[in-house]
């Protein structure tokens, strides 16, 4: 159940909101990089393999 | 074993294979943890914890702002402390992990100074004042974008990881200048150390701190977020050791026709 912030609702829950926002975007951003990243290694590497 | 003999076991990470597959092994562990930590933390702390006889329910943003801030100056540390790793020894997975580690740096001081502003308002009647511990704060957030610019500019990443590690040991003044600003200038809106302060934790001094109604849930949230900060680190440092190896990969094959 959601406590009552009082005449501070905004100001708790616009940091809650900002920040968590924040943190998810690094998060997903970071994996999104690797999994690029790595797919793209694993491409160049089977390439080379293959031409020797 | 030998205090010798322990150091020659942490250089073995220096090995990039060492390293992406300790890693591997090791990240689950570190993601489940900090999301445990984050989430029982964040969820004590916003529903489970009384309203402040001061600050009324803005006390629950020391949750978020605390912990990140931390995070903040410490993410600077560990760069300094790998970009010295990389001056002397010349281990890439150093100097890599410390360009893995500058967005998060980014991020905590972002979302440290965000809340700050936005807990300030009702508090100080201000978003904004150049107190030597804001201030401090905002020239290290400045010298993260200006760290990672430089990496961005620079595209010999030898290069790139000697002048940005020149840069992190001249950062560092400001990285320890937001923890210790209050000290040093005892001036401005911004409190001194209520929470790290053993004395204040344990009640043996008179000083202001934190009541352990919140501090129990709030070093929750700072073990959370010290937890993500290594995962985080850990997942984007493979990242970056990928692409190096994808771009000599490149320049190999360029060479060999």
């Amino acid at each position: 159940m959601m406590p009552d912030l009082g005449k501070y609702a905004d100001a708790v829950l616009w940091s809650y909101a900002a920040s968590l926002a924040l943190l998810v975007a690094l998060v997903v951003l970071s994996v999104l990089r690797g999994r690029k990243i790595r797919a793209e290694m694993e491409k160049v590497e089977n390439r080379m393999t293959r031409n020797g | 074993m030998s205090i010798a003999a322990k150091a020659n076991t942490l250089w073995e990470y220096a090995n990039p294979r060492k390293f992406l597959a300790t890693s591997e092994r090791v990240l689950p562990v570190f993601w489940i943890s900090s999301a445990i930590c984050l989430v029982v933390g964040l969820i004590w702390g916003f529903f489970f914890t009384p309203d402040d006889y001061k600050q009324g329910s803005t006390v629950k943003i020391i949750y978020l702002h605390v912990p990140s801030a931390l995070m903040a100056i410490n993410c600077w540390l560990m760069m300094l402390v790998t970009s010295l790793v990389w001056l002397v020894r010349r281990h890439h997975v150093s100097a890599l992990a410390a360009r893995a580690a500058a967005p998060v740096g980014i991020v905590m001081t972002l979302i440290a100074l965000a809340t700050g502003a936005i807990w300030g308002q009702p508090m100080w009647g201000t978003w904004w004042a150049w107190d030597p511990r804001l201030t401090s704060f905002l020239i290290l957030f400045l010298f993260y974008l200006g760290y990672v610019a430089l990496w961005e500019a620079i595209e010999d990443s030898d290069t790139a990881a000697d002048l940005t590690s020149v840069l992190c040991l001249v950062g560092s003044v400001f990285a320890l200048l937001s923890r210790y600003a209050v000290n040093f200038w005892n001036q401005g809106l911004h409190q001194g150390a209520s929470v790290m302060r053993a004395a204040a934790v344990t009640g043996a001094d008179t000083e202001e701190k934190v009541s352990n109604i919140y501090f129990y849930p709030l070093l929750l949230c700072m073990i959370g977020f010290v937890l993500l900060f290594i995962a985080l680190v850990l997942y984007r440092t493979g990242t970056e050791i990928r692409a190096r190896r994808i771009k000599a990969l490149l320049a190999r094959e360029r060479v060999s026709g």
